[in-house]
């Protein structure tokens, strides 16, 4: 019997290895506050998205664009509240991301920024509901992240309201065109904005000429949808739909002599950078897309310099949004009259009143005075910008 | 290479289960295992010594321990090569999801809910486990794998299309595209790649180790049983099985499917553990990593992938402290604990340091210095 104690001892030694892990884990964290303590004492953002694996685009530009923030606020005020900002890397996994979130709030996050993506997004909202903790999203645009959840509230436009914008945009714009849609049956993104676009759009008796769908599995030969446009006299199409489906669509209709134009939503952000993709077929494409490097915006010209300089990239949308969040929550909390040492259910509930108390508005990058309602759904104004010369130009 | 593997440890494993002292040893040890670890958590827990962020782990731990054990059952004592498990973990979860949706509109006793989720995902596991394993288990080797491979990507894209809702009436409806007849879009409760969505958490830790523990009583029990020496005696030498009577595909199948309903209860436990769920999540990698969690431990060796499994579930979050050089350092952690377990030269050294406290009683034999490293 003897025998079985040395194997008990190994057997302890792991679990004993776990635990001294997960103490240096806890342990080490203390002291990553790198903001220096002002007088206000710091704030501590958290974040969780995806820094690896194949969304690691957006989960960077988020953290990069988060963090610019986060330095220009602590370099502006030294004395004021100061901010900290931890990202961690949730892999685009639900089950990751909820680790991450325990990690944060293990490490003392009293505000989280996050998540980036929409399915890690939805399962982080649902324990930071039961924990308390006060979430504001910079670009998870699923309906799923906020439905419920009281303490979540997004930056980016919801899936559906893109829909709506992209509606009552055309309405406004384009009276006098003939309207038709190509989007994709088999997808939740492209689905939800069409089934909104279609109820705004046909809300005062406008019909739209034609509707054509496609599946992930059929993506490469829009003749057909092309045809049917074609017929029904359709000289705009609404696309929302990612930008690769939309490249077939638009050097498929050069070919058969169609020239319709164009209307697309976030999705088509990324055409320009499309390889083997003739760009001059993009000219006069219309997309709405909340922020654009190109803008003459001031503001939008020193997030991009400030940007290039600290990352060597350009931004993307998403680090602009993220950028925007820091800065809404820092008003907001500015707002609650708390101090950073508040707890973070605490602040959750403060910020929450702040949001939903009808009279905060945050003007940024992505748009000026955004406003929230109770649902957590943003509203803004939509920016529509054109694509001439091979840049995005806003209208 | 992976043949001869198998078979050395098939030798092994074989004489192990003849003999009862054996068979108790590691029952023992194995049942210790989850005892210890579960006493050691719960109180860390209780202590407030152990965060959220290991706190949140308990569940996914004992999950993953749970598919270890199943996997090693088809891999370890049937010694067929399957790269399909997430498929029917996949399969155990959404039906879980599905079934705790439907029956949670009539009931509140979420750890019945649980109960009944957990039998109807081994079920619809089971099942998918026997159509899959009928006309494959004629396959060997690597061609099994590749077939099992294919399963489980099968099984995810089908997911990947597949929708369920209520409808006005609150009958359940389905189909393969995302309008579902008679549902509105607010009220589907699976929606293809996008997955389950607002799914009440009803795993818990307790709950999850009695799963665990149920895993373990019943691949031990097979290995221990008339059935489980004749699983074994076919993965060591088909042709002698067969002379002596025994039905290959029975054994096989028998083998096969107790894996699938198994691994269909611990992604039942897994999706009730989050408020979403989507089918990617059940990849070809996830698979991987489950037979990665057996080698590591040791093909055959029960214990060795429990702790295997529970490590290298703590690992990356243990590593975060590494920051931009988690991946990089998870990776490498991996490389070494894989050469060093299966090292020879350093499997000696460990076996002649152990030796030292071993009592006087005559050496145990040379092959096992690779269970103590594990």
């Amino acid at each position: 019997m003897k025998k079985n104690w040395t194997k008990f001892l190994v057997v302890a030694l792991s679990v004993m290895m776990v635990f001294a892990m997960t103490a240096c884990g806890g342990g080490s964290s203390d002291g990553g506050d790198d903001a220096a303590e002002g007088g206000a004492g710091v704030l501590h953002l958290g974040g969780t998205g995806p820094l690896t694996g194949p969304a690691a685009l957006y989960g960077n530009a988020v953290k990069n664009g988060a963090e610019l923030a986060v330095n220009e606020i602590n370099a502006a005020n030294p004395d004021g509240l100061q901010l900290s900002w931890d990202m961690q890397d949730d892999e685009h996994d639900a089950e990751k991301a909820v680790n991450a979130y325990n990690k944060l709030v293990d490490d003392g996050m009293q505000v989280l920024i996050g998540s980036v993506t929409t399915a890690p997004c939805t399962a982080v909202a649902a324990e930071a509901y039961a924990n308390r903790t006060f979430v504001l999203t910079p670009s998870a645009s699923g309906p799923a992240v906020t439905d419920g959840n009281d303490n979540v509230f997004q930056l980016c436009f919801s899936d559906p309201n893109q829909g709506i914008a992209s509606a009552e945009y055309i309405k406004n714009n384009y009276a006098d065109k003939t309207v038709g849609v190509i989007y994709n049956n088999a997808d939740n993104y492209s689905s939800g904005i069409f089934d909104k676009f279609k109820s705004e759009y046909e809300s005062d008796g406008k019909q739209l000429a034609a509707v054509e769908a496609f599946s992930d599995d059929a993506n490469a030969d829009f003749t057909a949808q092309l045809n049917s446009m074609k017929n029904a006299g359709v000289d705009l199409i609404f696309l929302p739909i990612y930008y690769t489906p939309a490249s077939n669509i638009m050097t498929q209709a050069a070919k058969m002599g169609y020239a319709p134009t164009y209307f697309g939503v976030d999705g088509m952000d990324g055409i320009l950078d499309l390889e083997g993709f003739d760009t001059n077929l993009a000219e006069g494409v219309l997309l709405l897309t909340p922020f654009t490097p190109y803008s003459e915006d001031a503001k939008v010209q020193e997030f991009v310099k400030a940007y290039e300089d600290a990352y060597g990239e350009t931004p993307i949308q998403f680090a602009a949004d993220a950028y925007d969040c820091v800065y809404t929550i820092y008003d907001a909390f500015q707002k609650t009259g708390l101090g950073a040492d508040a707890s973070m259910d605490e602040i959750c509930e403060a910020l929450i009143g702040v949001f939903t108390g009808g009279d905060f508005t945050s003007s940024g990058l992505t748009a000026e005075s955004m406003s929230w309602n109770a649902a957590g759904e943003v509203d803004k104004t939509p920016k529509v910008c054109v694509i001439e010369d091979g840049k995005y130009v806003e209208k | 290479m992976a043949e001869r593997l198998f078979k050395n440890i098939g030798s092994r494993g074989l004489k192990g289960a003849v003999k009862g002292s054996e068979y108790r040893k590691e029952a023992f040890i194995s049942y210790g295992i989850l005892l210890i670890g579960y006493i050691l958590l719960q109180l860390g827990a209780m202590t407030g010594l152990i965060g959220r962020n290991l706190q949140g782990q308990f569940v996914p731990i004992c999950v993953y321990v749970s598919l270890a054990i199943s996997l090693n059952l088809v891999v370890g004592i049937s010694g067929e090569l399957s790269l399909g498990h997430a498929g029917f973990m996949a399969v155990g979860a959404f039906t879980g999801i599905l079934v705790a949706k439907i029956l949670e509109r009539s009931m509140s006793i979420n750890p019945l809910i649980l109960i009944i989720a957990i039998i109807a995902a081994a079920l619809t596991a089971s099942i998918a486990g026997f159509i899959i394993g009928i006309p494959i288990l004629g396959l060997r080797g690597d061609y099994l794998a590749i077939v099992t491979l294919a399963f489980g990507e099968i099984v995810r894209n089908f997911m990947n299309v597949l929708y369920f809702g209520f409808d006005s009436n609150g009958k359940l409806r389905f189909a393969f595209n995302h309008t579902i007849e008679g549902v509105d879009t607010s009220d589907r409760i699976i929606t293809g790649a996008i997955g389950a969505t607002g799914v009440t958490k009803m795993a818990s830790f307790t709950a999850a180790a009695l799963l665990t523990a149920f895993t373990l009583f019943v691949v031990l029990n097979l290995k221990n049983s008339k059935q489980g020496r004749a699983i074994m005696s076919i993965r060591d030498n088909r042709i002698a099985g067969e002379s002596i009577g025994l039905e290959v595909r029975k054994y096989k199948l028998m083998a096969f499917v107790v894996s699938a309903a198994l691994a269909g209860m611990a992604g039942c436990m897994f999706g009730l553990n989050y408020s979403t769920l989507a089918p990617v999540k059940f990849n070809f990698n996830t698979s991987v990593l489950i037979l990665v969690f057996v080698v590591l431990g040791g093909i055959g060796n029960i214990w060795g992938g429990m702790i295997a499994a529970a490590l290298l579930t703590v690992l990356p979050e243990a590593l975060r402290q590494f920051a931009d050089y988690r991946m990089l350092t998870y990776a490498i952690v991996l490389i070494v604990v894989m050469i060093c377990t299966y090292n020879p030269t350093i499997k000696a050294r460990v076996g002649l340091f152990v030796d030292k406290f071993k009592p006087k009683k005559k050496k145990s034999g040379k092959g096992k210095t690779g269970k103590e490293a594990a």
